[in-house]
């Protein structure tokens, strides 16, 4: 089965400064954790895809009529922390390994190498029906 | 040492070949490619268990050359052209060189009638010898999204009408100049690109190398594909010096030369040495002639800031890119200082906006100029802006170290 493994920019539940805010050490630690997840994940053969998103500064949002010219409207946005940063796409034997890997991913390392507690939305991907028997 | 060819280079290498002799024997280069495609996937499976077969080129012709007639035989449409066909001789055509091939392919797959977007992929399967599979791993896209890709760039070509053969004399100068240009991208998607997870990605830029030094046999004599050839080279001479063991990116001041490919070097600065000697400058021969002068500082203080001035003087009257005046304001801060670079930067804006570039450079020259408050600023937008990864990670890193450690001294 396919999760959806999504982080927004929403605060975090530790009460950790963003991430431009950290010391180059810290920052590297983080990203070195992000990076061995994925080797982890691609190890146990559940990993599909993961991705950063490039940040709210270049995000559009477009709506259209049909008709008309469409809307597209840019930043910056109030909302931003609603925004999705990243997420990864996973394939796994149960719902109980998905949360697991959200919890792995949800305690990232922040500055002092304490979890930064990012909260990790947990979608199923919805499947195609099964075969007829 | 072993000089045994493996059947992946072998087939590779093919390629061109098979794909003219059938193209030129069926008259369709789309077609023909589908069926080289299917013959070079069944050669990679047969010869390793059953050996290579004594003629590989005429074994490739033959096997694409039947999976035409069947497909021609499928297609009732076509019936008239598959008597014609089959009328012909199996030997392969003519004595057409695997040089004249990879000239007529490269002209076919970067046809003007082509994004680059599409013309990439298409080069690579054609020219390269790539698999659909490798070449969607090497894109991160699914195998079936770039099959069609592929085959949509084809009927662009076929729909064009143009025969299997060199363009026109007349043509050729403008036509050589978008190969050159698709090469170049790929030669850099290769060079830049690290999005998502770290998986083994084809080597594109090695791939753009192979391809640039098959243009350059087909054609020696022009300066410009002897430029592009030249700045690949020195600029894939530093990519062992490019990043970390962890993958972050080391920018050119703090790179360890002593790892840079010196054999490539070499070879980039005779090159570009010979063909601006032949009097007839032009972009990539300027770009490689500031590249030479890069990989041939012993240090980043020992470069020659002053001859890379004017070389991306030159290079922007050719080319009136706001990108170059960017790289051409660094090359002056290096040379005069950083608020002359900075004084350059100011008209710039508006013609780059908010490009991710705009603010990295200001954020060096700022640094260099001592005002570390302003730099974390620029750091800061430069990182919000860019779409690279590996990049993202290393200005946001910058500005985190300007942020938490003490001012270095400066006398």
């Amino acid at each position: 089965m396919r999760f959806m493994l999504l982080q927004n920019y929403g605060e975090v539940e530790s009460d950790c400064p963003p991430m431009a805010q950290w010391t180059p050490a810290d920052i590297r630690a983080h990203i070195e954790f992000q990076q061995m997840l994925n080797r982890e994940l691609t190890g146990r053969g559940e990993l599909v895809d993961a991705q950063g998103l490039a940040g709210p500064e270049l995000a559009r949002f477009v709506v259209w009529d049909g008709i008309g010219a469409p809307v597209i409207t840019d930043g910056p946005f109030p909302e931003s922390k609603e925004l999705l940063a990243g997420y990864r796409l996973i394939d796994v034997e149960t719902a109980e390994r998905a949360i697991e890997i959200a919890a792995q991913a949800s305690a990232a390392p922040g500055p002092g190498g304490i979890p930064i507690r990012q909260p990790i939305e947990v979608r199923q991907v919805l499947s195609a029906p099964d075969p007829e028997v | 040492m072993t000089t045994q060819v493996s059947t992946e280079d072998l087939l590779r290498e093919l390629a061109p070949q098979v794909i003219g002799a059938v193209a030129r024997r069926y008259g369709d280069f789309a077609d023909a490619e589908d069926a080289v495609q299917e013959a070079l996937l069944a050669a990679a499976t047969m010869w390793p268990a059953d050996g290579q077969p004594d003629n590989p080129l005429g074994w490739l012709v033959r096997v694409a050359s039947r999976r035409m007639t069947n497909q021609y035989r499928r297609d009732g449409a076509r019936r008239r052209r598959e008597e014609l066909a089959a009328s012909w001789s199996l030997a392969p055509s003519g004595p057409s060189s695997g040089r004249d091939d990879t000239l007529i392919l490269m002209f076919m797959c970067c046809h003007p009638a082509l994004t680059p977007a599409s013309a990439i992929p298409l080069t690579l399967r054609a020219v390269g010898g790539l698999t659909t599979r490798e070449i969607a791993a090497a894109f991160l896209v699914p195998e079936p999204t770039m099959g069609q890709r592929i085959s949509r760039a084809k009927a662009k070509i076929k729909a064009s009408g143009d025969p299997f053969t060199l363009p026109p004399a007349s043509q050729r100068a403008e036509r050589l100049r978008s190969v050159l240009h698709v090469l170049y991208l790929l030669f850099n998607e290769g060079y830049t690109s690290s999005s998502g997870p770290d998986l083994a990605r084809t080597d594109l830029s090695g791939e753009a190398i192979r391809l640039a030094r098959g243009i350059q046999a087909a054609v020696p004599d022009d300066p410009e594909v002897a430029g592009l050839l030249a700045l690949m080279l020195l600029t894939d001479a530093r990519r062992p010096a490019r990043s970390s063991a962890a993958g972050e990116l080391i920018p050119l001041a703090e790179q360890d030369r002593t790892r840079w490919d010196r054999s490539l070097i070499t070879e980039g600065t005779g090159l570009i040495t010979r063909a601006l000697g032949q009097g007839r400058a032009g972009e990539y021969q300027v770009q490689a002639a500031i590249a030479a002068l890069h990989d041939q500082a012993g240090c980043h203080a020992d470069t020659d800031w002053a001859q890379i001035l004017s070389l991306y003087g030159l290079l922007e009257t050719m080319t009136g890119s706001p990108m170059v005046r960017l790289n051409r304001a660094v090359a002056a801060a290096m040379a005069h200082g950083p608020e002359t670079g900075l004084a350059m930067l100011d008209g710039l804006s508006e013609r780059l906006g908010d490009h991710h570039r705009f603010h990295s450079v200001r954020a060096h020259l700022l640094e260099l100029a001592g005002d570390s408050a302003s730099a974390i600023a620029e750091f800061r937008a430069a990182a919000a802006r860019t779409t690279n990864l590996r990049e993202q990670q290393y200005l946001t890193t910058k500005a985190a170290r300007l942020a938490t450690e003490p001012a270095p001294f400066r006398p």
